[in-house]
């Protein structure tokens, strides 16, 4: 008690340091996953990624960031196990936040691909059980998270697959595809609105104290016309950009100008894209802010049900932005480059099912990995004979990544979480 | 530091455009066939000489690309097709430009001119097969419009039609190599033995450029079927 009474500010300044310093790591690897396949596939310049990544980044995670948060704040960790000695709580999650941050740099030095998510994760559930006790772990949650990492890439791909495969029944194999295409790309544009807006208006709008009420029932009944209108409003704004489009003649390349058409779809889904990674990659640099804050503020109680400080969830959103501004956007530049086997038509479904997995495990609060899902759904438009060639070691050295990343998290904490108890006490 | 993106290297090269680049190669080797057999005709070696150095050249480069597809397709690709049916159209894409290059060089190392009696029907003949090699290239070129779609539909349907011409310029081929072979035969008496052996080795290339050529549409019919 008295540690925290005593060193209570320093402890804050260093939770928001550390917080930033991971949010700062997240922005500058992360995002450029997100980001690096629209670039790639032209449909926008490196400038337009940024713009389009600071402000979806932003909203999704002020917007929809709220469940995740929550989970990583109090849904992995007892809190009621320590109710007794909080500056363990607080130890904890600042070495989780160094760790984490650590981990990503030196992972990112190296060259290996890794997760931000599972570096979190693997951190918090390591200080816990081995500084504090087996039992403070919500073994059982901490299952569900590690089966969402399983199910997340699945359902990406099976959602793209059937993306890609619907594109190439409706549109690519028809007489006209061109035409075909502006008549039904604003269909896949609905399908981005109401998608991003069912989750914000389900999950998001209480964790920043907004309530909306139609007065139909349940919640959910009451985001369905809300969230139909929105999708109707981004398919309007599409179907506005997609008149530019004019058809050229190209002899040589036949499918060209409907590539040209999906370009303004994939401008959509990037922002969907960086919504969805917003929504849940921000909560890994948040939610241990976020824990340490409340049990700091509340002179050492720790309470489960407190409110999070909507601050919070601005310097975790902040740190993003500037981890994209100051370095990201060069990571963007090299993944952007390389990524030229993903035309439009591929890359849309891609992000579409991967957006649409990531933003539903949001709002159920679980934390995947972006990157991971993404790769999956990439998979699956390479299962529907849509790419031309797709690198199987890679796909191995990405799996892999998810399994050394959480002892590397772990062992990191632990060693902080000693550190700091050995300078506090 | 980039290099910590896993998704950077998640795609690998596209067989396609190499693939196809491959078989416009070799088809430029089988098409300067007629201005050699025109210059050989002319008994103008010098010039025929210099036809023959392009012809190699081609063949080089088509060695080249050929290698270089067989080094972007290792066993940990996952590609839309079997990677041994792209494999297989690249060793019959080569087999254009060989034997492009085999019979040229054969006619230039002996100096052979064809009994004036035969010309036109050759002239005939050689145009049918190198017709052949360019509606291979034709069919080839869909490769990437192929991928486009997934391999499936519309634009298979469009390939195969492309095929079906393919096999009638070679039925051609067929039927003049036979006309000149019979027509051969009833001047051969009066004819320099060996030289006589020779005129129906080069009739037999010039076949068998037309029947690789073939076999290119064929391996393409085998990787759209599913």
């Amino acid at each position: 008690m008295e540690i925290i009474s005593e060193y209570g500010g320093i402890l804050l300044i260093l939770a928001c340091v550390f917080g930033f310093f991971m949010a700062w790591g997240v922005g500058a690897n992360d995002v450029a996953n997100a980001m690096g396949t629209s670039v790639g596939s032209r449909a926008l310049t490196i400038r337009q990624a940024i713009l389009v990544a600071v402000v979806f980044e932003f909203l999704g995670a002020y917007l929809a960031g709220g469940e995740v948060t929550a989970t990583i704040r109090k849904g992995i960790i007892d809190a009621d196990s320590m109710q007794d000695s909080p500056e363990l709580l607080v130890y904890g999650m600042l070495s989780a936040l160094l760790a984490a941050g650590t981990w990503l740099m030196i992972a990112s030095f190296k060259g290996w691909p890794v997760s931000t998510t599972h570096s979190i994760i693997g951190a918090i559930v390591g200080f816990a059980a081995v500084g504090i006790g087996v039992d403070a772990v919500h073994w059982e949650k901490v299952g569900t998270i590690a089966a969402s990492w399983i199910v997340s890439p699945l359902l990406a791909g099976s959602i793209s697959f059937g993306l890609f495969i619907s594109v190439k029944k409706l549109i690519l194999d028809t007489e006209d595809p061109f035409a075909r295409a502006k008549k039904y790309i604003p269909y896949y544009m609905w399908m981005v609105g109401f998608m991003i807006s069912m989750v914000t208006l389900l999950k998001g709008l209480k964790h920043i104290g907004v309530d909306m009420d139609l007065g139909l029932g349940s919640k959910f009944a009451n985001a369905l016309p809300v969230s139909a209108l929105i999708g109707l409003v981004v398919a309007a704004l599409g179907s506005l950009l997609l008149r530019r489009v004019k058809e050229l003649p190209n002899q040589e390349h036949r499918f060209a100008n409907v590539e040209r058409v999906f370009a303004i779809l994939m401008v959509f889904t990037a922002c969907a894209m960086a919504f969805a990674h917003g929504s849940n990659d921000v909560a890994n640099a948040v939610g241990p802010l976020a824990a340490i804050v409340n049990t700091v503020q509340s002179g050492g109680l720790i309470a489960a049900q407190a409110v999070m400080p909507w601050w919070i969830l601005l310097v975790g959103a902040l740190g993003i932005v500037v981890g994209l501004v100051t370095y990201g956007w060069k990571v963007i530049m090299t993944v952007g480059r390389k990524i030229t086997e993903l035309t439009p038509s591929r890359g849309f479904a891609a992000e579409l099912g991967a957006a649409s997995t990531v933003v539903l495990a949001s709002g159920t609060g679980l934390p995947v990995s972006t990157t991971h899902t993404l790769v999956g759904a990439v998979l699956g438009v390479g299962f529907a004979r849509g790419i031309a060639a797709l690198n199987l070691r890679t796909i191995g050295h990405i799996f892999l990544s998810w399994l050394v990343t959480l002892p590397a998290g772990a062992g990191l904490a632990i060693m902080f979480f000693f550190m700091f108890k050995g300078m506090f006490s | 530091m980039a290099g910590s993106n896993p998704l950077s290297n998640l795609f690998g090269r596209s067989p396609i455009g190499p693939i196809q680049e491959h078989m416009k190669v070799a088809n430029d080797a089988a098409q300067l066939l007629p201005a050699f057999l025109e210059a050989a005709h002319r008994d103008d070696w010098a010039a025929a000489s210099g036809i023959f150095d392009r012809i190699s050249e081609a063949e080089r480069e088509a060695d080249k690309l050929k290698r270089s597809v067989r080094r972007h397709l290792p066993n940990s690709l996952f590609l839309p097709v079997p990677r041994t049916d792209l494999l297989e159209l690249v060793t019959i894409q080569d087999h254009v430009a060989n034997t492009a290059k085999d019979v040229a060089g054969l006619m230039l190392g002996r100096e052979m001119q064809f009994p004036e009696k035969l010309q036109r029907r050759l002239v005939e003949f050689v145009m049918s097969c190198t017709a052949t090699c360019e509606q291979a290239l034709v069919a080839i070129r869909e490769l990437d419009e192929l991928l486009e779609v997934g391999f499936s539909g519309r634009e298979v349907t469009r390939v195969e039609g492309l095929i079906k011409e393919l096999d009638k310029l070679e039925g051609r081929t067929d039927k003049q190599s036979q006309a000149l072979r019979a027509r051969l035969f009833r001047v051969e008496r009066k004819l320099y033995a060996v030289d006589v052996m020779f005129y129906y080795k080069v009739i037999e290339l010039f076949a068998s450029l037309a029947d690789s050529a073939e076999r290119v549409g064929h391996r393409l019919q085998i990787l759209m079927a599913k």
